[in-house]
Parts: structure tokens; sequence; C-alpha cells
């Protein structure tokens, strides 16, 4: 078994969806229901891979690299089909794996404008496969090819199935993130080029993210070591997205229909933090420490403006997506402190993130579908009208605002906390004033989220909805989708061992880079001035 | 805390190992995690039971009362008569990070175990008299679930081992004072009240992270309390980062023990069920912040220096709070309201204990507080419950006529409250008085310091104190009746809690007798100091001071002068008046508000509550709300995505431009004008951008990237 799972588990499980999606296409579209079965068992199946894979992984080595797949691929450039798991990828992956099939789940009846689920669902499992791929991959071609094959999928997503103004929040969503990604491409070809062994000074030539990682930027000038990641920073942090590379989220999030919403702020986001925490900290730690305080800085930032800009909306979806922008400015601090508590705060923020923030989608969707609109003035009473919908609302909205004993606190606080201890040679006062600002950002939280709860659930039933029959409470199908993603809330509330246990023998190992240069910068420009000589 | 069940073992550095230990303290997580279990059960399930789940709660928190006084039995066995008991502490593995394992558990000592009792007692008593109070409403299941939870969190709270426990804890009593108090949500004012209340916890929360944080790297990276406690009493922790901490903790003390200037939520909470204000304000949510201070009182007395100073900002923060919420309650006319400020002043008072290192004067007054004020709440609950109302002046009067249980127990309560002898208010409030050691006169001072402006604070609020309750007492129970209703008194289930709580207002006191005091046999003197308080490595080595006779007599006497000043106004003057003129007045149409100026603009600043909700509500929360997110948001639309769109706009621009000039101009009219056609298709593609097709769009930026990543790469590795 294990065996198996060694040679194929990892290509398995990135490419079933693909091959479900391969199955679909061959399918005669007016096969609805084929399509959704279809759809569901390929994710499902991808899901049980997932399972297997997590039954198999051997926690007691969560930093190392599991699974791996390691075979040629394009030779002339020296890129290879690189797949590994390990602790940073794992919740990640299985994040992934768990979000897809309850938004086939979901998308049973709920199929958006114009309709055609053979055409939705195949792009929802062509995502999939972008994804995992994305959370696997250990070769920056392949990292690069993953992370552009979640694009098309979501830009046609927006671009077909969006609301009144999709046709502008996708390109802008296509543009950016494109912009973003030519930059990246940029930095990992500059990295291909420049790297050197450290042992004999040659040039490594390859994108083999293990090899990159285990020089961490050695013999590489500093300042070229900053360009490098300053394209990388655009390349993740529009995808993150931070302050001030983040106005297509707000339209992407209001255009696109909601299981688009949801697998966006669920997974996709987490792509742009990923990179940072698998590609740029560990693979350039001398470059990292010099732009710490200013991701420190755009992280803050986005804490109080996105919360700020959540406050000034008078449209639910909207709302929520801007508070994206604010969680991520937590996980974007607890990345830029550059130690092992606020990357394992980061990752554990990214996963509580897409359980919570996608949830909230989910509940804006069928908001929406009850009462045909999200302007927050016009709802209210939904307490009295669909009890448990707003109940649910509720307690999601405190997970969301970091409660504790729900996941969200525990990507919040630790992060805060982290931000009061940055790494050596990153300044310890410019992190300490932002520590203060963003638990001022809690406050803010409270407060968008408690005035949207107040607005939406609370009071008597405005007039135009009080005897509208449409308005049910949570119905099986929502219950299905939603009763797992409830429970991670508070299981990892409870317990959230859980996530640190598996990602902190990797986090540790990542930034290892960055404790080794702790003595800091001044290690690597040593070198890099000594190659220079030599 | 269900996880403890599965690995629970003795923590390594523990003080005394559990196998020693007594089974009902090693056991002590039963104690929250009982009414944890029914809050589950009786959303689960609790609709479907004959009582609607309320005999469920019922159950769990009567099992936890009982444990929690077994555990308080073996405690004292277990301390016996030595000097110190070593504290039971068990935890299991939590969360790791960094290589390092942090763990959750409990602590069983002193503090904790009469906090459990504390908030068993009060929570089973507040369950009986709910029973009766909310039955009948909508979400009658629905107020018990959460009145369990309540319970759960607060005592989940006080056996926390370590630092993130405590922040779990205290925000999940926050939530649940939320929800409580926004109980009858139809009504936006009461939706507005449960937000404020926990808006402005939220705005203390910011200290208890920061200081948390603080505290957890000045401590070395330690979450556990006894580590943190030992660390700092041992002198290894820096005094700067103490003054850090002990300062953003006390923000978060103010918020959320209704302190002077964060005390706005508190009064207003006052629109959750009676029950639940009983509950708040006796037992659990207010007097968290006054736990946390005592559990981590090393972190305040290294902090705020208490042991070597005459004022510190502890001390000056609750002695401020005291006169002044005090003052508040003589404006309200709503009895909640009184009751409510009279909170805010007790908890001041406890608050200033602190302050001046009377560590078990405080957490005496704590648990004397806790049941004389519930037997106010839930008197006032029960006044109204006749009366049809909560204000004094217009639904009450005379009431003790038709309500005897209530007026009895409620005047007990009420001399309890105004600490006069021998009522169990008496002797925690003088200990306080005695403990800021500002007392010279014929004896008894002592202490850690020369706190004498806090003294005299204090014994102004004693006069305070005593003038509002007296008050509170004749509109409510004297003149006639104002209301328009038939007065009766409450049935067993209210009436039978209320007796319970009288009677521990009357022989609370007993409990810590002062040392010294001839009529009282001296085994039995100071026994909750002795049992309650610590003499261990994590806890400070603070002084007592000795009680003094002199001036127990002084404080009795300014008490007596408060009372007997209103007692004039209103049981001799306003009631000759009524007399005379044949109604029920409340106040005098020629008092000293409409004769003197001045009276009247302290009233007037009174009645506006020093004008702090006009500061919050209008100013703070209203402009960031308005102004600072309207800005914020402008400048999204209007300036980044402007740059953006603009971006967009003249990449097409210049596509078009080169199209136009170089394209069509200069290479196809000169260069390859009979190919034509070709370009034809070319153009259609290319106009095709306006439109919007993206491709294109990609192709250009994802060109003009690739040739810039030329360009790099050459100027880099040259």
């Amino acid at each position: 078994m294990i065996d198996f799972l060694d040679a194929w588990g990892l290509t398995l499980v990135t490419f079933v969806p693909a091959v479900g999606a391969l199955v679909m296409m061959a399918v005669p579209g007016h096969a609805e229901s084929a399509h959704k079965r279809i759809a569901m068992a390929a994710s499902l199946a991808a899901a049980a891979m997932g399972v297997l894979l997590l039954a198999g992984f051997d926690y007691g080595a969560a930093g190392s690299l599991q699974f791996q797949a390691d075979l040629g691929w394009i030779d002339v450039i020296n890129s290879r089909y690189i797949l590994g798991l390990d602790g940073i990828s794992l919740p990640l992956l299985a994040l992934t794996l768990a979000v897809v099939p309850l938004c086939v789940i979901y998308s049973w009846n709920h199929i958006p404008e114009p309709g055609n689920p053979k055409a939705f669902l195949i792009l929802m499992l062509i995502l999939e496969t972008g994804m995992v791929g994305t959370f696997l991959a250990q070769d920056l071609i392949l990292f690069f090819v993953f992370f552009e094959v979640v694009l098309l999928p979501m830009f046609f997503m927006i671009g077909v199935w969006g609301g009144e103004n999709r046709r502008y929040a996708s390109i802008k969503f296509f543009l950016f993130t494109l912009f973003g990604s030519a930059l990246m491409l940029l930095s990992f070809l500059a990295l291909f080029f420049l790297s050197v062994d450290p042992a004999t000074g040659e040039a490594l030539r390859t994108f083999d993210m293990r090899a990159l990682t285990d020089t961490a930027g050695a013999g590489i000038m500093l300042g070229a070591q900053v360009w490098i990641f300053a394209g990388m920073f655009i390349g993740f942090g529009v995808k993150v997205p931070m302050f001030p590379f983040h106005t297509w989220l707000p339209d992407a999030h209001t255009e696109a229909p909601t299981v688009g919403s949801v697998i966006l702020a669920a997974v996709l986001l987490k792509l742009g933090t990923y990179g940072f925490v698998r590609i740029a900290v560990p693979m350039l730690p001398a470059a990292a420490e010099v732009w710490a305080p200013w991701i420190g800085l755009l992280a803050v930032i986005g804490i109080i403006y996105g919360a700020l800009g959540c406050l000034a909306q008078t449209d639910m979806k909207r709302l929520i997506a801007f508070s994206s922008v604010a969680h991520m400015g937590f996980v974007m601090l607890g990345i830029a402190t550059l130690t092992d508590f606020g990357i394992n705060a980061a990752i554990f923020g990214m996963v509580a993130h897409g359980i919570i923030t996608g949830m909230l989608f989910f509940l804006a969707g069928s908001v929406k579908e009850r009462y045909h609109t999200l302007e927050i003035s016009r709802l209210g009473g939904m307490l009295a009208q669909a009890p448990r919908l707003g109940w649910i609302l509720g307690f999601v909205s405190m997970a969301s605002l970091g409660l504790p004993g729900l996941a969200g606190f525990w990507g919040e606080f630790p992060a805060i906390l982290s931000a009061y201890n940055p790494a050596n040679g990153v300044s310890t006062a410019t992190f300490r004033v932002y520590m203060v600002i963003a638990a001022v950002g809690t406050v803010l939280a409270a407060g968008y989220l408690l005035w949207l709860l107040q607005r939406t659930t609370m009071g008597k039933p405005p007039a135009e909805f009080a005897d509208d029959p449409a308005i049910v409470d949570v119905t099986r199908t929502e219950w299905l989708a939603w009763a797992p993603l409830l429970a991670a809330i508070v299981v990892f509330g409870v317990a959230p061992g859980l996530i640190f246990e598996v990602t902190d023998p990797a986090v540790v190992g990542a930034i290892e880079g960055c404790l080794q240069l702790a003595g800091g910068c001044d290690g690597a420009t040593g070198a890099a001035g000594a190659a220079m000589g030599g | 805390m269900g996880l403890l069940i599965l690995a629970a073992e003795a923590a390594p550095t523990g003080p005394m190992s559990v196998s020693d230990a007594n089974w009902f303290l090693a056991n002590a997580w039963l104690i929250p995690l009982l009414p944890a279990l029914s809050f589950a059960a009786i959303l689960a399930f609790g609709k479907r039971m004959p009582r609607r789940g309320s005999e469920l709660g019922l159950v769990a928190v009567g099992a936890s009362f009982l444990l929690a006084v077994a555990a308080a039995v073996a405690w004292v066995a277990h301390h016996g008569a030595h000097e110190t008991a070593p504290a039971v502490h068990r935890s299991v593995s939590w969360l790791v990070s960094g290589g390092v394992r942090y763990d959750a558990g409990i602590l069983v000592d002193g503090l904790s175990v009469m906090m459990l009792v504390v908030v068993t007692a009060v929570s089973l008593l507040v369950h009986v008299y709910s029973t009766d109070y909310v039955a009948g409403d909508a979400r009658y299941t629905h107020f018990f679930a959460f009145l369990s939870l309540f319970t759960a969190a607060m005592l989940f709270f006080v056996l926390s081992d370590n630092l993130l426990q405590m922040i779990v804890g205290w925000e999940l009593v926050g939530v649940c004072s939320f929800v409580l108090i926004g109980h009858w949500w139809e009504a936006k004012a009461n939706s507005d009240a449960a937000l404020k209340a926990f808006l402005t916890n939220r705005v203390g929360d910011v200290g208890l992270l920061v200081g948390m944080s603080i505290l957890f790297f000045a401590a070395g990276g330690a979450f556990d309390t006894l580590t943190v406690n030992s660390r700092i009493v041992a002198g290894e922790v820096s005094h700067t980062a103490l003054v850090a901490a002990s300062a953003c903790l006390l923000a978060a003390v103010m918020s959320k023990s209704g302190q002077f200037v964060l005390h706005t939520w508190l009064p207003d909470a006052m629109a959750g069920p009676t029950p639940v204000s009983a509950l708040i304000h006796a037992a659990t949510m207010v007097v968290a912040g006054i736990f946390m201070v005592a559990r981590l009182y090393p972190v305040f007395w290294d902090g705020m220096a208490i042991a070597s100073s005459s004022v510190n900002l502890l001390a000056l923060v609750g002695a401020v709070t005291l006169l002044f919420g005090g003052l508040l309650a003589f404006t309200q006319n709503d009895i909640k309201k009184v009751l409510a400020y009279s909170t805010v002043s007790q908890l001041g008072y406890m608050v200033m204990a602190l302050g001046v290192g009377a560590w078990t004067a405080a957490m005496f007054h704590l648990f004397t507080h806790a049941f004389f004020k519930a037997c106010l709440f839930l008197g006032s609950g029960s006044v109204s419950h006749a009366a049809g109302g909560f204000d004094m002046k217009k639904n009450m009067g005379g009431l003790r006529r038709a309500m005897p249980h209530t007026y009895r127990t409620f005047l007990v309560a009420t001399v309890a409250l105004m600490g006069l002898p021998p009522l169990a208010g008496f002797w925690s409030k003088d200990e306080i008085l005695a403990g800021t050691g500002g007392w010279g006169l014929l004896g008894g001072t002592g202490g850690n310091g020369a706190y004498t402006a806090m003294l005299l604070m204090g014994l102004a609020g004693a006069a305070v104190t005593a003038a509002y309750m007296t008050r509170v007492i004749y509109l409510t129970f004297f003149g006639r009746y104002r209301g328009e209703g038939h007065p009766h008194e409450s049935g067993p289930r209210i009436v039978v809690p209320l007796y319970a709580l009288a009677a521990m207002a009357v022989v609370a006191g007993l409990f810590n007798m002062p040392a010294g005091f001839q009529l009282w046999p001296e085994a039995a003197q100071e026994r909750f100091g002795h049992y309650v308080e610590p003499v261990a490595a994590y806890f400070p080595p603070i002084g007592h001071a000795t009680p003094s006779w002199s001036l127990a007599v002084v404080s009795t006497l300014v008490a007596l002068g408060g009372a007997a000043a209103a007692y004039r106004y209103y049981f001799v003057k306003v009631r000759a008046r009524s007399r005379a003129e044949g109604q029920s007045l409340t106040e005098l149409p020629d008092g000293p508000t409409a004769a003197n100026k001045l009276a009247r603009a302290g009233h007037r600043v009174l009645a506006d509550k020093y004008y702090f909700d006009h500061l919050y509500t209008g100013i703070v929360a209203g402009g960031v709300k308005g102004p600072a997110a309207k800005a914020a948001y402008w400048t999204n639309q209007k300036v980044i995505d402007a740059v953006v769109d603009g971006a967009g706009r003249s990449a097409v621009a210049a596509g078009r431009a080169v199209y136009d000039r170089l394209d069509q101009g200069v290479i196809d009219n000169v260069i390859i004008d009979g190919a034509g056609r070709v370009s034809d298709s070319a153009g259609e593609s290319l106009r095709g951008m306006q439109t919007g097709k993206v491709q294109q769009y990609a192709a250009i930026l994802f060109a003009a990237a690739a040739v810039l990543a030329g360009v790099f790469i050459v100027v880099v590795s040259l």
C-alpha cells in the first residue's frame, strides 16, 4: 500500500479530477445528472486518495517531503516532474480536497445562470487539478504551470456565470494575476541562472525547489536577491492579495458565482501565501530579511484598510470579500516575522480563513438565493424567518472575527504574538508597532461582522420579505455541504494541535535558512562577495 | 476540555503529583465540562424534553455545584493547618510551535476553588430562578442552553493553567454575554446593547492580546501560569516588560470589569433578561477581570510597583471607578441601572484593593459581593415581574406590603452592600479600607504602602453607596404604588433563591473574621485568607495590614452618614410632602437641584453619564464607521483602482498607437503594402482589445514581462 502511494499517490491525487473532466467532455451536455455524478465521483475519488495519503503520511517526519515522484520532464531546461508532500503542503492539500466536493454538492441544485452544468463542473475539476498540483509541485516550472492552470477556469467561471459586472471583474482578475505571474516567472528564471552550488561554486541551473531551498540563495549577491524576491513578492502578493494589489479581489468575489467565490476564498488566495512560505522565503532568506519590514507594513495596512473597507460596504458579499484582505493581512504578518511561530500561524490562518470565509460565501450565496438581494439595508430578521441560517451566520461570523475556541483565533493571535519578537535581523521596534496595529484590527473586525449580524439577522423581518415563502431555513443539500466546514471550525478551534503538529517540523526546516542567516544578511553578502572575488 | 480525559498526566514540574491529590481536586475539570455538555445536549434535544431543556441545565449546574463544594472541602483538608499547600496542576499537550510544546490543563488552588464555588452557586440559583422568570419566553430552551455555556466558559476560565487558555475562556465568556444580552434581539435597543458590550470588550482585548504576548516573551517563552508567575517572583523577568504588560492587561480589565473609562457597556447590558444580569454582575463576566489580576498578580505586583508606592495606575483606576461609578447610580431611575452602576463601583473597590496590595481583601469582597449583588439583581427582577417595569418612579413604590419576601431579602442585601455591620459587605469592605495602609490613627497600619488617597476615596464611596441604596429602597418599597398593575409576591422558584442569597449576604462575612477580633474564636479567624491566598513560589510576598477598630467605626459612621442624608431627604422630607399633597412623590419639586445652579449642573453631568457615551458612540465609533471607512473606500475606488484602470487604458492606447502609427502607418504602408489582407484580420483582433478580449491583453503584458525578464537576467548576470 505504502509502495503504491509512494509511486502513484501524489500523481493520482493531482490528476484524478482532470481525468474526470476529460470523461465529462466525452459525455453530451444534456445529460446533466450524469455530469453531476461524474464530477462528484471524481472529486470524491481525489478526496479518497487524499485520505489514503493522510493515513500513510509519516507524521514523525512531517518536516521532509514524502511520496516523492521525480521524473524527467523538460530536459532542455532541466525541469523535472517532481511532486512531494510535507507538513506545509498537507493541510492545504486536505483543505482543497475537502472544499471541492462540498462545492460540487452545493452546485447540485444551485447551478448559476446561465446554466450548463457540464462546462461549470469541468472547470471546477480543472481548477482542482491546478490547485492540488500547485501545493505538491517541487519544481519551479511545474509549480508555475499549475499556478497558471488555475487562472483560466476561474476566469471563465467569473466571466460566464458571474453577476452583472462580470466582464470587468473577470478581466481585472485575469490581468492582475497574469501581470504578477510574469514577474514571478522572471524571478524563477533569475534563480535558475544565478543559483550556485555552495560546495563547488558551479552554477546549479536547476528548477528543483529542494535544491534551491538547500542552497538558500547562497552565492547570489544580496542586491540581485532583493530584486528576485521583489518579482516573487509581486507575483505572490497579487494572489494573496496584498494591499495595494488587492483591488481585483472585491470585484472578482462580488461577481463570481457562489462556488466560485468559495473556491477563490478557500483555496486560490492561499496559492500566494503558500508561494511565500514555500518558495520566496526559504529560497532567498537574506532578501526576505530585507523585505520583511515592507511585507509587514503592507500586511498591517491591509488589516486596517480591509476592515475600514468592510465598514463602508452596503453589500454583504462585497463586505465578506473585503474581509479577506484584512484576514490575509494577518497571514502575511505572520510570514513577515520570519519566525517559526509566525509561519505556523500563517499556515493555520490560511486553513482557517479557507474554511471560515469559504463558509461565509456559501452563506452569502444562500441568502442571495432566498432574498434575491445582498443589500444589507434591505435584509433583517433572519433569526426570525430562517433561524438556523441566522445562527450559522452568527457562528461563522464569530469564527471570522477570531473568537478563541474557534479556528480563526489560531491564525490571528499567534501572528500577533510572533510580531512581538520577529527573527533576528528584522527590526523588533517596527514589528512591535505592527503588532499593536494588527491587534487594533481585531476590534474593527468585530465591528464590521457584528454590524453585519445585527443588520441581517436581528430585528424584525422587513415588510417586503415578511411573508415571502421563498425564505426557508437551511435545506438538506446545504447541510450536507456545510456540516463538514462547521465541524472543522470547532474541531480546529478546540484542538489546534491537529494542524500545528503537522506544520511545525516542516516550518522549522523551511526557515532554517533564515535562522542560520540570523547573523544575518552579512553572511550572505560575505559569501556573495567571496564568489565575486573568485 | 474533553481532551483532558484522553491523556491526563501529572505535569513534570507540577508542584504536586496528581496521585497524591484528592480525587475532587484532580478531577476539577469535570466542573466546567458538565455545563458544556448540557449546552450541547440542550441545543440538540432540549426542545423535546418535558421542561424544554431547563432540567438538563439545572442537573448539570447542580452537579457542578456539588463537585465544587466537594473540591472546596477537599482543598481545606488538603491544606490542613499548614502554612501553605501546593496547587494541583494537570495538563495535556495542546499544540506545538517552533518545536516547543504548549499544554492545556487545570490549575486548582484556593483561588480557583473559591471561584468554582461562587460561580456554580450563583449560577445554580439563577437557573432555578430562571425557570420561573423566563417561563413562556419564545426562546426558553435557547436561553437555558446559553446559560449553561456561560457558566461553563467562566468555570473553564477560572481553572485555566496557562495564558492562552485564559484568553479562550475570557472571550468565550464575552461571546456568551453577547448572546444573552441580545436575547430579545427583535428590539434594536437590545441588539445595540449586545454589540456595545462586545465591542467595548474587544477594545480592551487589544490590551489583552498585546499584554499576553509581552508576557509570553518576557517570561522566556512560556504560557504556563505557574511558570510565568514563578519566574517573575524569582526576579527573572525584566521590570520594563512587566510595566508594559501590566498596563496592557489593565486595559483588558477595565473593559471586562467595567472600570472607568471603559465601563459604559455595563449599564446598557441591563437590556438582557434579569437572571443574566445577575449572573453577569455577580459571578461571571465582570469578575473575570478581577480574577485575571489576582491570578497573574506577580505581573501587577512588579509592573505597578505595588509594594513601594502610594499611588499606582491599578489603585487609581479602581478608586476613581468606585467613587464616580457610585455617583452615577444616583441619577438613574431604572432600578437595574442603579444596581449596574453599583456593580461598577463595587468592582472599583476590588480593583483598588488589588492595586494597594490587599489581595485577600479583594478576593473576599468578590466573594461576598457575588451573593448580595446577585440577591439584589434577582430581587429587582422579582419586583419588575410584579410591577411590570424597571422604572422606579413610574412602575414602583410601596411594594413592601405586596411583596414581603422580596422586600426583606432585598433589604438585607442592601444593608450588606452598604457595608454596615455585621453583614457580609462590612467585613470585606473594611478589610479593603484597612488594606490601603493609609489609616494611621490608633493603630492598624501596615499593608504595602501608605495609600491614603485610596483610603479617602474608599470612605467617600461608602457614603455614596449607602445613600443611593437608601434612595432605591424608598422609591421601590415605600411611598404609594405608582404603577398600573396589581403587584403580588413572586412564586417559590423566585423567592427561595432570594432567601438563599440573602442568607449568604448575612453569613459570608464570617469566613474571614479579622485577626485579633476578640469576639470570634482565634482558630476561625481569617480562614478565607488562609485557604485562598497562596503562599508559594508563584505568588509575590505581599504585606498584610492589621485590622483597625477605629477604622471600622469610622467607616461605619461614614456609611451611616450617607444613609442618614438620603433617609432625611426621602423618608422624611419627600414622604412628608407626599402625605401633605396626597400623592406618591419621588423627589422634592424644590429640592437642591432646583434651588442651586451648581447642583443642577452636577446633576446634569451625572444624568448624561459624564458624556462618555457621546464620545464613544458618536465620535469614536461614528468616526470610524463614517468618515474613516468612507475615506478608505474612496481611496480604494478612486485612487488605487483609478491607477489600475488607467494602466489598463493606457496599455490599450499604447497598443493602438503602435498599431496605427507603426504597424499600419510604417510597416504596413511602406514595407508590406501588398499583404494588406493579412493585417485586416490582425486589425480585427487588435480592435477586439477594447471590447475586452483578454487573450490580447494577456499576450501584450506577458510579452512585455518576458522582455523585461530577459533584460533583467542579462543585467543581473553581468
